[in-house]
């Protein structure tokens, strides 16, 4: 029996999307698209069906992946979904689709043009988030928070918890998601996701007084004067220089963000 | 501590650092213990770039750089006249902290110039390191300079406390060293290197009986040399980094262009050209070394002196090897994968995992990411299209220059005319 094609929605998570899966393979729904809910385009032909997250689901089709895989599949899984390209579920769904319907482990056969896609997105979200590791900039507020924004082109905020919470073990620090409007809060126990009411033009290269400390200007301007002195200029070599450091990056980094003033 | 004079000293004593290129901060695992600060997994990261395209990764100074020595190439020589100064340990400590708190930094790399003896200096530069380790519980990547005449016991002291320790040979040749450095006797750069060698056995072999033996200079030891100063050949440089590779074992060695920062008759004049392109030539050979499994041998010889800038070590190995192509992408073994020109380390990886499933052919190749402009002339794969015309080793290097754009061709375009006439 052929079911009716259906579009499903889903609250925007990674459970929620591996709730999708689960559905997808225990219903056998002839499935048109699968969108985050707030993305979804009305369409006139296609019903519509939302999915609840469910994490017991969620979990049964990650036992599945390691089981038919590995423990990387999940990973790879979880790194592409994060990159939040339009249509990643459906190109995740073909892939999971490969993983579990073959008798040996197949996300290493880079001759399948879906296995290749989704390894090249993988890396693609791994090289943003080993970005933010590094061009982080925390900067110190007067209530004792290091604190740092950020507008990386995925969503690598959960992929970055683990290497900051187990480096910065013995300050508070806020890591704060612009473009998501979501943030990670250390406080010498544990690390929470937290939303913040930041003001639409907030500022990252001024220095406001009333949030700050005082040392800190002083601490960036040492920074500036290192960056500057360890260059050398019989080297000069600014195309490697983008390549190394993208311009969209350079807004948040304290080293550059004064270069363009 | 007065900022405008610790942002003047950071100023001199930066730019002063600038010429040792090491700035690696992997391969020390170093877990943070007791909600202490920082922690090092082992991968490197580098937070930011300079304009001229290097990794800054570690806050890289020198402690001062007074020096007794005066080494021609070296710009904080003796007789150089330029503006002096000196931290103290707490500032270098403090500047480290507030640093690497920022995320501007993965640690420290402190190197001095030698004041008052060798001893004294490298006794301050262990103080900075224990001080950050023990008092500050810093766990982040310290690396130190081994001073060249410094004490085996301040050695062993210093390799407790630092993940890394390099000395810089900067001569590739003993003739070399004798003319721009005669205060420096060869001796006194290989004896810190042994030391920092059998202590790491030492640790090394201790851990394996008792669990708990501290690190000993975890990320290993590093060393550098000046090329272009003392008109020594590719194959110099190469053999002797394959010696230092060999005996001391080290983690790198490192290859610095002669930057002309003195007006000198033994050296290249003020404002001549970086060579940067051979420099870049020098670590693709030495790449080849630790990963490709070549010998340094087949790569510079009596007959081959110096490297192709034109085009790079694996291409021109192959060339004088053709004989060994071409190699059939299905079914030859890794490490003859491996050395196809073309084709680097992450594609030799996907095609042996690839070809398990499916025999591979060019649209595979391609897709994978190999260099086709490159590889073409010495594969063969799923497919009846292939090189088929008896190519000689010119012709083929003159097909892929024509269809290629390197970056690096207006560094040799004039030397073009030199190499053809050659021929």
């Amino acid at each position: 029996m052929v079911t009716k094609p259906v579009h499903l929605s889903y609250d925007g998570s990674f459970e929620g999307f591996l709730t999708c899966i689960f559905q997808i393979f225990d219903e056998k729904i002839n499935v048109l698209g699968i969108s985050y809910s707030e993305q979804l385009q009305p369409d006139m032909f296609s019903t519509i069906e939302s999915v609840l997250t469910d994490n017991s689901k969620a979990k049964r089709v990650t036992s599945g992946l390691i089981k038919k895989g590995s423990s990387a599949v999940v990973r790879k899984v979880h790194y592409a979904f994060l990159s939040e390209q339009l249509g990643i579920e459906m190109k995740l769904l073909s892939y999971i689709k490969l993983i579990f319907f073959s008798k040996i482990p197949v996300d290493k056969n880079f001759s399948n043009p879906v296995i290749l896609e989704i390894q090249q997105i993988v890396k693609m979200v791994h090289r943003e988030k080993h970005r933010m590791e590094a061009f982080i900039r925390f900067k110190l507020t007067k209530d004792n928070i290091f604190f740092a924004v950020m507008e990386p082109d995925f969503n690598v905020l959960p992929l970055i918890l683990n290497h900051f919470q187990s480096r910065y073990a013995d300050q508070n620090w806020i890591i704060y998601d612009l473009k998501r409007k979501i943030g990670l809060y250390y406080n010498q126990q544990q690390t929470n996701y937290i939303s913040l009411e930041i003001t639409k033009n907030y500022d990252a290269t001024t220095h406001n007084s009333d949030v700050f400390k005082t040392e800190e200007i002083e601490f960036e301007q040492l920074w500036q004067q290192y960056f500057k002195s360890t260059n050398i200029k019989s080297r000069v070599n600014m195309r490697l220089h983008v390549q190394h450091v993208p311009k969209r990056y350079w807004k948040y980094l304290t080293e550059k963000s004064s270069w363009q003033n | 501590m007065s900022f405008e004079r610790i942002k003047e000293k950071l100023d001199i004593l930066a730019d002063a650092a600038k010429y040792d290129i090491s700035c690696s901060s992997s391969g020390s695992k170093r877990s943070n213990k007791n909600k202490g600060l920082g922690n090092s997994d082992g991968v490197g990261i580098c937070h930011s770039y300079t304009e001229d395209g290097r990794c800054v990764s570690l806050l890289k100074i020198l402690l001062t750089n007074h020096c007794i020595f005066d080494c021609a190439y070296c710009v904080t020589r003796k007789s150089n006249d330029i503006k002096r100064a000196a931290f103290k340990v707490e500032e270098v400590v403090s500047l480290t902290m507030n640093f690497y708190r920022r995320n501007y930094i993965e640690g420290l790399f402190l190197s001095s110039g030698i004041f008052n003896s060798p001893d004294h200096t490298m006794e301050r530069l262990v103080q900075v390191a224990k001080k950050l380790r023990l008092e500050e519980n810093f766990n982040g990547y310290i690396h130190l300079k081994s001073i060249p005449g410094a004490s085996d016991e301040l050695m062993r002291e210093a390799g407790l406390y630092a993940d890394r320790l390099s000395v810089n040979i900067e001569i590739p040749t003993i003739s070399g060293l004798k003319l721009l450095a005669p205060d420096k006797k060869h001796e006194d750069f290989i004896k810190p290197m042994e030391a920092v060698k059998n202590s790491i056995q030492i640790y090394q072999n201790e851990k394996k009986l008792i669990r708990s033996t501290p690190k000993y200079a975890p990320a290993g030891q590093s060393t550098q040399m000046i090329v272009g100063a003392t008109g020594e050949s590719d194959r110099d440089v190469m053999y002797s980094a394959a010696y230092y590779y060999k005996k001391f074992q080290m983690k790198r060695v490192y290859y610095s262009g002669y930057i002309p920062v003195a007006q000198d008759s033994r050296l290249p004049a003020l404002g001549s050209p970086v060579p940067l392109l051979r420099e870049n030539r020098l670590y693709q050979t030495d790449w080849l070394l630790r990963f490709y499994g070549f010998d340094i041998r087949e790569l510079l010889n009596e007959e081959n002196q110096n490297l192709d800038l034109e085009i790079d070590p694996k291409l021109s190995w192959a060339l004088r090897n053709l004989d060994l192509f071409p190699i059939d992408i299905n079914r030859a073994d890794k490490n003859l994968i491996t050395r196809i020109p073309g084709i680097g380390l992450k594609s030799v990886y996907k095609i042996i995992e690839a070809r398990r499933y499916s025999k591979l052919n060019w649209d595979h190749l391609k897709k994978i990411g190999i260099a086709i402009n490159r590889a073409k002339y010495f594969i063969t794969c799923d497919s009846r299209d292939f090189e088929k015309r008896d190519l000689t080793a010119v012709k083929i290097k003159g097909l892929i220059l024509q269809n290629s754009a390197s970056k690096f061709r207006k560094d040799y375009s004039n030397q073009l005319s030199l190499f053809e006439a050659k021929w």
